[in-house]
């Protein structure tokens, strides 16, 4: 190729790059994209039942009274206390448990077994349970969702110190450093990666179980709202539920995903493509 | 190199080293039997032996991380099992921290003023310029240097080299010998480096010992003039056969 065939075909690769870059960034919104417009279409149109599933338009409308009314905001608070809570109890615990087995054999003796056996009762299967001992008051379903994150932070925490590298810790004693040092400064960071994969899948967990808690007993909260909105055939608020979980369980993961880019830089499989030095 | 140059010289010196009678067994099978052996404070020492003739064993035991069945040694005339900071180890894989960045991994033992030290002990291994790098960035070599630092931060009076360069090409193993050889010249530390490199043992050390089935079956000087940059001279290959002959 000459010198001056060379000149446009690169231009013409830049904007095929630039136009690349667009489309990877598009890619993961156009299905659902498509979808909605296929959607607000085929309701507008009359193809499907306005009852039984709303257009988005009018779910959008929904959203903007509820926000305005204020049971919107009211609600998301009020479930996302309880997931906060429990999943702060429940995950310490977890935490707590799965570091002690992790690094104490005794300790692992004695409870791993009884854990192994309550982690694969589903817990869900708890409810009736539950609002036997507890009512159907905010213990019950702080109880549940603490339950819920429990062991997949425990398995993760646990299997992330047992899979620090010995050779490491060798040196760390060797090189004099405390055993409060050496679990700060070696064993915690080395368990890092796998307890965060643990928070991501508890995090699924907690809504998962919250809105199960919510739609059996609730006054407050997005399960009560979309149970109460049921009772009087308000689809666009059930939809509108729906829609809200599907977005904080999408923020509780990409808040993880920070962090884990935050902390975990030095990990290759996190690292940065390009431009390593900071 | 020449920030080391002009940072002032620690002639910290070594201390000796004393075995006797020192004697380990794994299952009532013996793997040192019975070693006497004085190692003079500043000396550089190579053992030499096949693979499972007691090489690390005693390493270990040297550096505190076993204890012997039977008999002693003693560094400093101080019970070499005592974790010490003047016995720095370094093994035979670089053993970073990977979550901590270079300068942190080399001032690992912290203490006052570790930050400076470490920054000394990286430009010594000419490495001051990746301090903020994470470990999985370095290539084997400059991971070796790294640990090579991280040991020489401790200011040791004895240190302890577990076939360091083994994983390392023929190219990179050089420059670690030259820079192991001056560090050590300037320093004085005691120094033990276990090889199975018969050259490399040769190269470096004053002396070469050959263990063979938990006893030293060689014990001999290498008196050649340093550094040694060149081993190509009759004496070198003379001596590398009389070692090559006890193993």
């Amino acid at each position: 190729m000459t010198s001056v065939a060379q000149t446009p075909s690169r231009v013409v690769g830049g904007r095929r790059h630039a136009w690349r870059t667009w489309l990877r960034w598009l890619a993961p919104w156009a299905l659902p994209l498509a979808i909605l417009v296929a959607w607000e279409v085929a309701a507008q149109a009359g193809f499907v039942n306005a009852r039984l599933l709303p257009a988005p338009s009018t779910i959008a409308l929904a959203f903007w009274r509820t926000l305005m009314d204020g049971s919107l905001i009211l609600n998301t608070a009020a479930s996302a206390e309880r997931a906060f809570i429990g999943l702060v109890i429940g995950g310490g615990l977890g935490f707590a448990a799965g570091l002690a087995t992790g690094l104490w054999k005794p300790a692992e003796v004695f409870l791993d077994s009884t854990v192994q056996m309550l982690r694969n009762i589903p817990h869900l299967a708890l409810i009736p349970l539950v609002i036997l001992w507890f009512g159907i008051g905010e213990t019950a379903k702080i109880f549940l969702v603490s339950i819920g994150v429990l062991f997949p932070i425990y398995i993760n925490t646990f299997h992330g110190v047992r899979t620090v590298d010995d050779q490491v810790v060798e040196m760390a004693e060797v090189y004099g450093l405390s055993r409060r040092a050496i679990l700060t400064r070696i064993v915690l960071p080395g368990a890092l990666p796998s307890i965060l994969v643990g928070l991501r899948y508890a995090l699924g967990f907690m809504w998962l179980t919250l809105i199960v808690a919510e739609t059996i007993s609730a006054s407050t909260g997005l399960g009560f709202m979309t149970m109460n909105a049921r009772e009087f055939l308000q689809t666009d608020i059930v939809i509108l539920g729906i829609l809200i979980y599907a977005l904080l369980g999408k923020a509780a993961d990409a808040a993880t995903r920070s962090i884990e880019r935050r902390v975990l830089a030095w990990h290759p499989a996190y690292a940065p493509r390009q431009g390593d030095r900071p | 190199m020449s920030a080391a140059a002009e940072r002032p010289l620690s002639q910290q010196g070594g201390f000796d080293i004393r075995l006797a009678g020192l004697t380990k067994s794994f299952d009532d099978r013996p793997v040192l039997r019975r070693l006497d052996l004085h190692v003079p404070a500043g000396q550089f020492l190579a053992v030499v032996g096949r693979s499972g003739g007691g090489k690390s064993t005693l390493m270990r035991l040297l550096a505190g991380l076993d204890v012997p069945t039977a008999g002693k040694a003693e560094i400093d005339g101080v019970p070499a099992t005592a974790r010490r900071a003047s016995t720095r180890l370094l093994f035979q894989e670089p053993r970073l921290v990977p979550w901590a960045r270079v300068l942190d991994n080399v001032g690992i033992a912290r203490g006052e003023g570790w930050r400076a030290r470490a920054q000394g002990c990286l430009a010594d291994v000419g490495l001051l310029d990746r301090a903020m790098d994470w470990p999985r960035v370095l290539s084997g070599g400059q991971k070796q240097r790294v640990a090579l630092a991280r040991a020489l931060a401790s200011d040791p009076h004895v240190l302890l080299l577990d076939e360091p360069f083994g994983a390392l090409d023929a190219l990179t193993r050089l420059e670690m010998h030259a820079l192991l050889e001056g560090l050590w010249l300037r320093s004085g530390f005691t120094t033990v480096l276990i090889t199975h490199d018969v050259a490399e043992a040769v190269a470096l050390a004053d002396r070469v010992i050959v263990l063979r089935d938990g006893v030293i079956a060689l014990d001999i000087p290498i008196d050649l003039p340093r550094p040694r940059r060149e081993l190509t001279d009759a004496d070198a290959v003379a001596l590398q056969a009389e070692v090559l002959a006890a193993v």
